[in-house]
């Protein structure tokens, strides 16, 4: 279908954006790549009155490390960021999770803001975020404001943005080198949204102990979850086989997903318990690949 | 409520000026503006990707971007492929590879194709897969479309044609 009826308008700069959120109100939507709002306007499902594009701005455009993070401006396309060296050694998470993100034509046009703000349970880039316990900067008529991941997605494409503020960009601590990371992706078709998924980083120290366990998962509840039960049960050990089971039961038995028609609840938790161990096994691979 | 705005995009080299919608899909005002039907709509959701085309050299769904943010822009449809009446190396390789069958999503599988080889010009079969799965194909015939873009790669690699570029 045709998105209904809406005024446009551009911003030059993340300020303008945030002049503007405020001069409209609720009614307006930022616009970034349009990969997800423009599919629900199209629906009908979504009528903003207003829409503030900022795809004209430069100063959310950015991709670069700081004090042991890795820094990217909202309006990065994914697809830029799926094939940046500077991200893709600092995070190597990210890139892997990118390529079950939609499509390249979807990456070309997407942006990494957007799919942020957007807040689906089951994206890969908000799992990414809770995963590795990210940052988010958001801008307001007052200020800046930071706010961990695990606070920022609230429900199913809710998020604690407020009506006049705007993503500005995201923080991700930059992972030890040679950590392993591994994404594990239940869809029906390569592409489309996650039934279930399940993001792993692993790093172990010299005597082959874990000092760095990060899982969470996307598409099992109303926003992507980091599952710190199992975390907690593998750190410190050297991820031994009845070990990694033990915490896939563990990670299984902290989240309360529901039914919906792509899968029933206790499917989901099944495949919560299977992927989990599959992650964390592909980890540890990876790691031993000696991948930079 | 009725928000009018004036663009100009330049379309396979040609200026196009017109009014449109602010909801005026891309996809919609180059068929419609532009009379370029080449390009078509499938689901206008994003999801068929029949309507991909170049937006400043990068393969986007044009039905998920609206004309107005294309104003200035240099589009490339899948009219703008062709070197005059000449079928380019991939176009040539779709019709003798049977890529086309009913046609519809052709203009998208070429687009994403073309973009796949600017990238990569020696994609395995698995790769040109992936590049094309962007692009659904009802009439469910994959393998035609898939050795149209491997045989494109081929040819172009053993520049068994001198005029035709992939892009």
């Amino acid at each position: 279908m045709k998105p209904p009826p809406f005024e446009y308008r551009s911003a030059h700069d993340s300020a303008e954006a945030v002049t503007l959120l405020t001069e409209y109100g609720d009614d307006a939507k930022i616009l970034a790549g349009g990969q997800s709002l423009v599919p629900l306007m199209n629906f009908r499902m979504a009528r903003p009155s207003v829409l503030i594009d900022i795809n004209q701005t430069q100063d959310m455009t950015h991709i670069h490390a700081e004090d042991g993070h890795l820094v990217v401006g909202a309006m990065t396309r994914q697809r830029v960021l799926e094939r940046d060296q500077t991200a893709g050694s600092a995070v190597p998470l990210l890139p892997a999770a990118l390529a079950h993100s939609g499509h390249t034509t979807n990456r070309n046009r997407g942006t990494f803001g957007g799919s942020l703000a957007h807040a689906d349970p089951a994206a890969e880039l908000p799992t990414v975020l809770v995963a590795l316990g990210g940052e988010l900067t958001v801008q307001g008529p007052s200020g800046k404001r930071t706010v961990p991941a695990e606070d920022f997605f609230l429900a199913p494409l809710v998020t604690s943005l407020e009506y006049n503020e705007i993503l500005l960009s995201a923080r991700l601590p930059r992972l030890p080198r040679g950590t392993g990371v591994r994404v594990e992706e239940l869809a029906r078709r390569h592409g489309d949204f996650a039934i279930v998924s399940v993001m792993a980083a692993v790093h172990l120290d010299s005597n082959g102990r874990a000092d760095l366990v990060r899982i969470a998962a996307g598409g099992v509840d109303s926003t992507p979850i980091r599952l710190h039960e199992a975390e907690a049960q593998l750190s410190g050990t050297t991820l031994d086989d009845a070990g990694i089971d033990a915490a896939a039961v563990a990670a299984a038995d902290s989240v309360q997903p529901t039914d919906d028609v792509h899968g029933s609840a206790s499917y989901r938790l099944e495949m919560v318990r299977v992927l989990v161990a599959r992650a964390i096994r592909s980890a540890i691979t990876h790691q031993k690949e000696g991948h930079p | 409520m009725s928000d009018k705005h004036t663009i100009t995009v330049t379309v396979n080299g040609h200026v196009y000026t017109d009014d449109c919608e602010a909801r005026m899909t891309l996809a919609d005002f180059l068929r419609r503006q532009c009379g370029l039907t080449g390009t078509h709509l499938g689901c206008e959701h994003g999801v068929c990707g029949a309507c991909t085309v170049f937006l400043d050299d990068v393969a986007v769904r044009s039905c998920l971007t609206f004309a107005v943010q294309a104003d200035g822009a240099r589009i490339k449809t899948v009219e703008g492929l062709a070197e005059g009446d000449e079928l380019n190396t991939l176009q040539k390789s779709f019709q003798e590879n049977h890529g086309l069958q009913c046609g519809f999503c052709t203009p998208g599988m070429l687009m994403c194709a073309t973009e796949l080889l600017r990238e990569n010009p020696n994609p395995t079969e698995t790769e040109v897969r992936e590049g094309i799965s962007g692009v659904l194909c009802r009439c469910t015939g994959y393998d035609g479309i898939v050795r149209s873009v491997m045989a494109a790669a081929d040819s172009r690699r053993d520049g068994v044609s001198e005029s035709g570029s992939i892009s």
